[in-house]
């Protein structure tokens, strides 16, 4: 276990306007970690994803990753850096082809470095890529123009293209609303594959049975601040969390 | 002490070219890129009332404003309907009809020393070391009428609140029972009466020439840019500095500076500080 | 009873001899090759022959409409990528007064000058535009209107680089052919190398770019710094026929800013439709003679180029080049609505 952590959130702070995104923010992540997000609607989870992507500038706090500073560092720094982040509104090019789509974060710097030799044949990246997400590379799907693909393929896509940059961290904003018990049942053991490979994962979710089964760590927002951080069964516990998530009720079997 | 005077001056005249245009633009989102060509067609009806009808000249100012009000809001049925939404192309469209006609009066003889408009106060007073002529003074009180005017009409009318609402968000608005198309061609019709009321006070001041129109244009989105859109304070304190910076330009340097002044200053501010200094729309520059 | 009323609707069917030609089996039939072969290949060899053709006036007029249809090129080229300019006069102007400060200040010949316009454009106008690729589309279309604009007035103004009155008696180039020749194989050369580049990976990141941006970051890709890039392109094609016209003219002056350089370019895309670079050439070529042969109307000239535009843009957005191709691939048929 190295003594430095992955990635180091310090005290995030937030407001757009007269909302508090987020407030106080900390937490810490790990190599080889995975970390589950929670939270009720409008805690700040996806403000937590732009703050430490660079999507948004926080007001005041740090984000360190490997050492270094990246607070109100540019996304593209960021994601070359090795943080990749998929997208709660799915963020794709419609118009092009599914493949096509990975072409875009295979055309960066930090894709060129790492793919190596490779580089050079980008359109078989892509398709490998999306034949691990279950784009069956025989079939059509690949090639179809991505505005014609369903929901569930969308969202793979998206995972795709966030893993064609082959992050050290990768951030998932609801990877799973809007796909079916099978798709998510597919994706979870891919998910499960890349953590044990190594890549660290900070994951967004409302399924939290799904998600307590490959999470190790949980963290809990309301109102844009951590009120929890622990194990599943520990946190769920915990009386603030289940006033933030009062009349749901939480089966862990 | 010449120089506040001419300053203040200038810098009033600033103002009334951007009036028109702010209230559209700032106000309701529409680039209206023609608004200078108005401001000198409104100068051309004027004059053809004068001299081919022999009005005389208040008639022929206030019938010269009403033509460019409809000319205004005919220009958003035929130009922007199509367009609303898209704002570069609204600007693309708005600019080539404002150039096409500027072209069309420089085709017709609209150039050289030939035409003017009367000057309808004669005489004047003395502030000092400067004499100023009445036709100065009467701008600068136009000035302020209507800039004190714009800020009233926003603020605490309805149909003021309407424009704003349209800028701001179109669907909402639309949704509350604000109808699109015609609060946007009110604004059109508003800003062009704007411009022509501007053009009948300041053209007698000088020649009428078909390169007026650009100018104005030039200026008017000088004073907007600097002093950032949707504020009418912006637009004053704009319409100083860049009022007070031109007379500077040309006591310190020389006379041929003057029009750099505003297109620097356009350049300077959207390079620097794209939403200008009382500027609200922070969307120019970040946005997820 | 009452009676249903029959429903019609337009249908767009691809026709046959396109479906055909989708494969490689396509050289099978010489109809189908040439249905293929012969839109693309006759505009190239009519324009390659021309210049032999045309002597004088029209040969001039030839130079013309390929510098035009460069500066609509690099509009083109931009718009791709989302950079919208109201200001290739900027581009225009900066590769005229390269090319003659150069010719005229140290005698340097064309066959330097032209060159090192061309690649001085483009950095110049990058470092110029770099500034402001982040900006919302209206600003810096805004921006860019201004620019020419201030270089013109300040030239004006300062007496710098021949002033008002401009530099006379430049070098020109060594025969009126080899002259129009330059011209004609620069517009097709990068009317070919625009559609290459446009439908590679990089132009792929273009044009992803100029469909949302935030995505692409997110693609740990710097956009700004392909935005620039991309103006660098434009820059430098813009000034290439700003040094051509410099030495066809052999006079360099301020009217190298004028507003002309920056409308009839997107007249003429806007007339042929964006993101084709067929389209942006077809318009050029089209809009160029047509305001010659109108020359007595004068300053009408400009005031029809912008009645071209308007018309354009609210009627038939997407251009003659889409419909025309639309035309040629595809019929219609009136079906009922069942």
């Amino acid at each position: 276990m190295e003594a430095e952590p992955l990635l180091r959130v310090s005290r995030l702070k937030k407001s757009f306007g007269g909302i508090l995104a987020a407030y106080d923010l900390s937490f810490e992540l790990r190599r080889g970690e995975f970390l589950g997000v929670i939270g009720p609607n409008g805690s700040g989870k996806t403000t937590l994803v732009n703050l430490i992507t660079g999507f948004v500038k926080p007001n005041s706090g740090q984000v360190v990753f490997k050492a270094k500073d990246i607070t109100g560092k540019m996304p593209y720094t960021i994601a070359g850096m090795g943080i990749s982040r998929t997208f709660q509104m799915v963020r794709l090019f419609y118009n092009l082809p599914a493949y096509k789509n990975l072409i875009i974060p295979l055309c960066s710097s930090r894709s060129k470095k790492l793919w190596g030799g490779k580089y050079g044949e980008r359109d078989d990246i892509a398709i490998d890529l999306l034949d691990d997400m279950g784009f069956e590379r025989d079939s059509q799907v690949p090639y179809k123009v991505a505005g014609s693909l369903p929901h569930g393929y969308l969202k793979r896509l998206d995972l795709a293209r966030a893993l064609a940059l082959r992050p050290e961290v990768l951030i998932l904003d609801e990877l799973f609303s809007g796909m079916s018990m099978s798709e998510v049942a597919s994706t979870l053991p891919l998910l499960e594959k890349f953590n044990e490979e190594g890549l660290s994962i900070i994951m967004i979710e409302h399924r939290l049975r799904e998600l307590f089964r490959v999470v190790d760590r949980v963290l809990v927002l309301n109102f844009g601040m951590k009120i929890a951080d622990g194990a599943p069964a520990e946190v769920m516990n915990r009386e603030e969390v289940k006033k933030a998530y009062l009349g749901i009720h939480i089966d862990l079997v | 002490m010449s120089l506040l005077i001419y300053g203040l001056i200038n810098s009033v005249i600033l103002a009334l070219y951007t009036v028109g245009f702010s209230l559209c633009y700032g106000i309701s989102g529409i680039a209206n890129f023609s608004h200078g060509a108005l401001y000198i067609l409104s100068g051309f009806t004027a004059w053809n009332f004068l001299n081919a009808a022999g009005l005389p000249f208040y008639l022929a100012a206030v019938l010269s404003v009403m033509i460019t009000a409809i000319l205004g809001f005919l220009f958003y049925w035929v130009l922007l309907l199509r367009v609303r939404g898209i704002p570069l192309a609204e600007l693309i469209v708005t600019f080539a009809a404002g150039m096409g006609m500027l072209e069309l009066l420089t085709w017709k003889g609209f150039y050289g020393m030939r035409y003017s408009l009367p000057l309808f106060m004669k005489g004047g007073i003395e502030i000092g070391p400067v004499a100023i002529d009445f036709q100065r003074i009467f701008v600068v009180g136009t000035g302020v009428a209507l800039v004190v005017f714009l800020w009233l009409f926003v603020h605490h009318t309805r149909v003021g609140l309407a424009f704003r609402a349209m800028a701001q968000n179109e669907r909402t608005a639309l949704s509350v029972g604000i109808e699109s198309d015609w609060i946007g061609s009110l604004s059109m019709a508003l800003g062009a009466a704007l411009a022509a009321t501007a053009a009948m006070v300041i053209l007698p001041l000088g020649m009428m020439e078909s390169s007026i129109g650009l100018e104005v244009l030039i200026y008017a989105l000088a004073v907007a840019i600097v002093g950032g859109l949707e504020s009418t304070l912006g637009m004053i304190v704009g319409s100083f500095i860049i009022g007070f910076g031109q007379i500077a330009a040309a006591r310190y340097i020389g006379a041929k500076w003057m029009i750099i002044v505003p297109l620097a200053a356009i350049v300077l501010v959207l390079v620097v500080k794209p939403s200008g200094i009382f500027g609200k729309f922070k969307e120019l520059e970040e946005r997820v | 009873m009452a009676e249903a009323k029959v429903q019609r609707r337009r249908k767009r069917l691809d026709r046959g001899i396109k479906a055909r030609t989708d494969t490689i089996f396509v050289i099978a039939s010489k109809r189908d090759t040439l249905y293929l072969l012969l839109p693309r290949v006759l505009p190239v060899i009519a324009l390659l022959i021309l210049p032999l053709v045309l002597k004088g006036y029209w040969g001039k007029v030839l130079v013309f409409a390929c510098m035009y249809g460069l500066l609509a090129l690099s509009w083109d080229f931009m718009a791709c990528c989302g950079l919208f300019s109201l200001g290739q006069a900027l581009f225009f102007g900066m590769g005229a007064y390269i090319a003659g400060t150069l010719n005229h200040y140290f005698q340097i010949p064309p066959i330097i000058t032209v060159p090192a316009a061309t690649l001085g454009s483009g950095l110049l106008c990058a470092m110029l535009l770099g500034p402001v690729v982040r900006l919302k589309g209206v600003y810096f279309a805004m921006i860019t209107l201004m620019l020419p604009l201030l270089l013109k007035k300040m030239i004006d103004t300062t007496g710098i680089f021949g002033g008002t009155h401009g530099l006379p008696s430049l070098s020109p180039f060594p025969s009126e052919l080899v002259a129009t020749y330059l011209a004609v194989v620069g517009f097709l050369a990068c009317l070919f190398i625009f559609r290459r580049v446009i439908n590679s990976d990089y132009g792929l990141v273009l044009r992803a770019i100029r469909d949302d941006d935030r995505a692409v970051m997110s693609g740990a890709i710097n956009i700004y710094w392909r935005k620039i890039q991309a103006v660098f392109i434009s820059g430098a094609v813009g000034g290439f026929a700003g040094a051509l016209m410099t030495h066809h003219y052999q006079f360099l002056g301020l009217s190298t800013f004028a507003l002309d350089y920056s409308i009839l370019p997107v007249a003429a895309v806007a007339l042929g439709g964006q993101g084709t670079f067929a389209g942006a050439a077809i318009g050029s070529l089209f809009l160029v003679p047509l305001s010659e042969s109108l020359r007595a109307l004068g300053g009408l000239r400009m005031a029809i180029y912008c009645g071209i535009l308007i018309v354009s843009i609210i009627g038939l957005p997407e251009g003659i080049f889409h419909y025309m191709a639309r035309k040629y691939h595809q019929f219609e048929k009136v079906v009922e609505v069942k």
